[in-house]
């Protein structure tokens, strides 16, 4: 009767994929759907049947639309308008959108304005180094990967180092913040940026200012230098953690470098080394579109960056793929050296101690960021001697109507890029903007996946693997703020792993302060 | 109750909308000239478009752009401002103020979606009552074509909002 | 022992700064966290949403939001901490008046989406692809917050008690403002915490101030050389202090670039833009009215210049979209 075969059927059916269903279930981990905050990544990891890590995905959920936005404003609040996209890094877009607009009205600024650009530059590469060693990325060393989850934030790294070293860290950091507020009027979000030139002149008396704070900052770099060697190179445990292959990726490497392919981050070239450390090209700012593009992918707002001629072949590694890295570590391995001498010397025993260039171990980025501060607190010092800096003039007027324009610096965390396109009023009618951690994005994912993959099993999912993972992407000291043009700062962490039915089997979370809890 | 909100979100037909629409012009005067021209409109028994609301303030120039926000914040389609000619102000040198403030923000007002016909600065002088039933009418007819203005979201869209 | 106050800090579509002008008190700050206890702060410490849901409600004494309300995670995190709050108070600009991110109520969500992942010149997306909500591959599932048409403030979303202008607030704004909570003599509900006068009576320039101010050319700052000394608005510049709260110190000023508009307008005027739009025609210098159109014309971005951190809080809220989704019939 066709009522009875069709029950039978009906139950097959139902048999047959609830088997399929099953297996399915079992090799999909339900994440929980609701982010724990926007603006800081989130990561979704799957295990495969046999329990493995199939795919991790690290999402950026946050997304404001600057390049849109900005269409329809003057050129000239380009610098103070683009600042907002971050609060950590400010000065950075501040400066590229400064460039740019140098470019788009064809003026050069006199070289009073050009000093006391790349002095206020310095300070704030300095500032925010010390404040991504101290408060976000070092106490995985200075209080260590394995410590207890309480003690991984910047108050563990003030127990380990003293109160008073503590206090040292906290007046240096304002003392440069001062400074910055003094030539740029606030040091977050300033306003001296203007097309050839900045807004005010320097007096003698904020030159002497700039001198004393600048000779503080090249002891408390190499205070810190010392404290790194003593903390990180005499522990064999933490030099096999860098030198691991959980944390390391041969890429591409990008930074701009000067005439002579010394580190500079405010002006030069932008020079690309192949994983195996030669010269895949140099290129100036007006030619970043033919060698690098965007890639979208639909579970993320933010897009990954890749060197166009090489192609994007997903996400892998090696010289046929496009991906690259920057900030850091990269802008060590495409120089041939730093410009001062005692960051020259200290670049020098990194290379030694890794075993020569290129170096791909990811956390290494930690000690090329304490060498970083040390060029940038020198380089200070030079350009605060100089007596031009004192110079009235500061301006250059602009003449020529503008059209398009290119900016690009180093921003602490990787190249940036800003790109515009006016009217002859000088009003935006095209904005592009590739943002420091973009370039990084793809291969900070990679570094997420690969430390997942290496932790993590269904069987076994210890306390310290979020800490781990999220150590692959911290060395990035990413931005997801500028990357998506939303928040900044380390990503806190939420890893929700369900198995099979969909039952919790652990939320694990972890924040900037180092403190994982396990639900 | 989903009914309720089913009627509050129900789409009207464009044309269905458009038999139907009378615009709501809100209209600040000025108390020395075009109120009084207001004034004897009404006692001449001339018969102009009902579709204003009138304010009236002692000079064009106490009007703030703000009060225009205001107006079509709330659901006026148009607003009009009307004062004395240049040089005639009781106060001197008010209706240049506002000549001034409605140039500007005329102008902003564009770039934020309102069209340019939507608001508007007449000078209607005390006894220009037949004046003042041209612009009147005039306007009606304008912002009658181009429909109501339909500037806020309302709250209970934003749920809706997110189609991605 | 009595028990500390709690206090939280949250985020929402913000840049960090705010995060930072809280780090930037130095060394205040280390007073600041012995006085109180700091139960929910997502860029420090480690306390998790569930941590927030499982306090009873107004358990925490204040919270402090800054960053404006773009997506749907955004707003639910304002009304949980709002539940849990005794007070709650906007932080910035953002969360007060919309901030710089509410520049994109110019613009709608398609288009700001089609502009950043297929129009963006160095973007390769032949595909169309997009973020997606919702999205799946292989089995696997995996989410995004959805982004609203309209960027909203914080006060739109929730009720919100206090105010603390500035992007980001400068120091002394915020110190005074813990000391004023902390103190239990708490002003009106619904305050700025800041001097309720404008800039221009606190700015070391006001002096060369002049009283009849008379503008024939409005100068755009690349445009000029700017004197050190004398004031902005004198000078022709699109200075916003006179509809701008004062407190900060004006050290934008003292940059010698003029004032944006980041603290907001005083408590006499609901709309900052419209406010600055009315003294800034008024000084036009010109009774006729093609010589005033040409005198404005120098203003190139009226409403980006006036609204730049206040549009979402405007009257208007944001550009009209170009077709409404949907009519409200009831009149």
């Amino acid at each position: 009767m066709p009522d009875a075969k069709e029950t039978t059927l009906q139950q097959v059916w139902q048999d047959g994929s609830a088997k399929a269903g099953h297996e399915y279930a079992r090799r999909r981990i339900t994440i929980d759907p609701i982010t724990r905050l926007e603006g800081h990544g989130k990561i979704d990891i799957f295990l495969d049947e046999a329990g493995q890590v199939e795919r991790a995905y690290f999402q950026v959920p946050e997304l404001r639309g600057f390049e849109k936005f900005v269409q329809g404003r003057p050129a000239e609040d380009m610098p103070q308008i683009t600042s907002r996209i971050c609060g950590v890094c400010p000065t950075a877009h501040h400066m590229a959108a400064t460039k740019a607009l140098d470019s788009l009205y064809g003026v050069d600024p006199p070289p009073a304005a050009k000093k006391i650009r790349e002095l206020i530059y310095n300070i704030f590469v300095a500032e925010d180094h010390a404040l991504h060693f101290y408060f976000l990325g070092g106490p995985d060393f200075v209080v260590g990967p394995e410590a207890p989850r309480a003690e991984r934030n910047v108050l563990g790294v003030i127990a380990k180092v003293g109160v008073d070293t503590g206090k040292r860290v906290i007046a240096m950091r304002r003392r440069l913040r001062d400074l910055i507020a003094l030539a740029g009027g606030k040091a977050a979000h300033p306003v001296f940026g203007l097309p050839g030139g900045v807004a005010k002149h320097v007096t003698p008396d904020m030159q002497t200012q700039f001198q004393v704070v600048a000779a503080e900052a090249v002891e408390f770099a190499q205070f810190t230098l010392q404290l790194f060697r003593n903390i990180v190179l005499k522990n064999s445990e933490y030099l096999n953690l860098i030198r691991s292959d959980i944390y390391t990726h041969r890429t591409y490497y990008m930074g701009l470098v000067d005439e002579s392919n010394h580190v500079n981050f405010y002006d030069g070239c932008i020079r690309v080394v192949t994983p195996a450390g030669t010269e895949w090209k140099k290129f100036r700012a007006e030619q970043y579109l033919e060698n690098i593009a965007e890639h979208v992918e639909p579970w993320s707002y933010v897009k990954f960056c890749y060197l166009k001629p090489v192609g994007w072949k997903g996400f892998t590694e090696g010289p046929d793929s496009g991906i690259y890295s920057v900030a850091p570590l990269a802008r060590l391995n495409v120089s041939d050296g730093m410009a001062t001498p005692l960051a020259q010397e200290a670049y020098d025993e990194f290379y030694a101690t890794l075993g020569g260039k290129p170096v791909h171990h990811t956390l290494a980025n930690h000690w090329a960021r304490v060498i970083e501060l040390l060029y940038a607190a020198e380089r200070m010092k030079e350009l605060a001697a100089d007596p031009l800096l004192t110079d009235h003039n500061v301006r250059t007027l602009p003449t020529q109507t503008p059209r398009e324009g290119i900016g690009v610096v180093e921003a602490p965390r990787g190249t940036l890029f800003h790109h515009y396109q006016t009217d002859e009023n000088g009003l935006i009618e095209k904005a592009n903007l590739i943002v420091a951690t973009q370039n990084n994005a793809a291969r900070i994912a990679m570094s997420v996946e690969k430390a997942a993959k290496g932790l993590i099993s269904s069987s076994n999912i210890p306390e310290g693997v979020l800490n781990k993972v999220e150590m692959a992407f911290r060395a990035y000291d990413p931005c997801n703020g500028c990357a998506t043009h939303a928040l900044p700062g380390t990503a806190p962490l939420v890893l929700h792993v369900h198995a099979q039915s969909g039952s919790t089997v652990a939320i694990l979370r972890r924040d900037l302060s180092g403190k994982v809890r396990r639900e | 109750m989903p009914d309720n909100k089913q009627n509050s979100l129900q789409v009207a037909s464009p044309e269905k909308e458009a038999a139907t629409f009378e615009p709501r012009i809100v209209a600040f005067f000025c108390t020395w000239c075009t109120y009084l021209a207001a004034d004897l409109a009404g006692t001449s028994r001339f018969k102009y478009a009902p579709n204003v609301r009138v304010v009236r303030v002692m000079c064009s120039g106490r009007v703030d752009p703000q009060f225009v926000l205001d107006a079509f914040a709330h659901g006026a389609d148009g607003v009009l401002i009307g004062g004395c000619h240049p040089g005639d102000c009781h106060y001197q040198e008010g209706n240049y103020k506002a000549l001034r403030r409605y140039r500007l923000l005329s102008r902003m007002l564009q770039s934020l979606g309102i069209e340019e016909q939507r608001f508007r600065l007449e000078w209607i002088s005390a006894s220009e009552a037949d004046h003042l039933r041209s612009a009147v009418n005039d306007m009606v007819e304008n912002v009658r074509a181009l429909g109501p203005l339909h500037l806020q979201p309302s709250e209970e869209m934003f749920p809706e909002e997110v189609a991605v | 022992m009595a028990e500390k106050p709690k206090v939280a800090f949250y985020w929402c579509a913000s840049c960090g700064g705010c995060e930072e002008a809280v780090v930037d008190l130095a060394e205040a700050l280390l007073d600041v966290v012995a006085a109180v206890d700091i139960v929910f702060w997502p860029v420090a410490l480690d306390f998790k949403r569930k941590d927030v849901e499982a306090l009873p409600d107004s358990a925490v004494l204040a919270t402090f939001i800054n960053g404006a309300i773009r997506n749907t995670e955004e707003e639910e995190m304002a009304h949980l901490l709002r539940r849990k709050s005794k007070l709650l108070l906007a932080f910035g600009s953002c969360s007060q008046l919309g901030g710089i991110p509410g520049l994109a109520n110019l613009f709608d969500r398609e288009s700001i989406l089609q502009g950043v992942y297929k129009e963006s010149p160095s973007t390769v997306n032949e595909e169309g692809t997009f973020p997606r909500l919702h999205w799946s591959e292989n089995g696997r599932t995996v989410d995004l917050p959805g982004f609203y048409e309209t960027v909203r403030t914080l006060d739109q979303v929730v009720d919100v008690d206090y105010y603390i202008p500035g992007c980001p607030p400068a120091p002394r704004i915020i110190q005074a403002a813990l000391q004023t909570l902390l103190s239990g003599e708490l002003p009106p509900k619904g305050t700025v915490l800041a001097p309720d006068h404008a800039l221009c009576e606190e700015c070391v320039r006001r002096n060369t101030k002049p009283e009849n101010l008379s503008i024939t050319q409005f100068k755009r700052p690349h445009e000029v050389f700017i004197d050190e000394e004398k004031c902005l608005l004198a000078q022709g510049l699109l200075c916003m202090g006179p509809a701008t709260l004062a407190g900060c110190d004006a050290p934008c000023i003292q940059g010698n670039m003029p004032c944006t508009g980041c603290c907001g307008p005083t408590s006499r005027v609901r709309d900052q833009g419209a406010r600055i739009l009315s003294s800034l025609a008024t000084l036009v210098d010109s009774k006729d009215e093609t010589e005033i159109d040409n005198i404005l014309d120098t203003i190139p971005d009226p409403v980006g210049t006036f609204y730049r951190y206040s549009l979402p809080s405007s009257f208007l809220r944001r550009k009209k979209m170009e077709s409404p989704k949907v009519t409200a019939i009831s009149r």
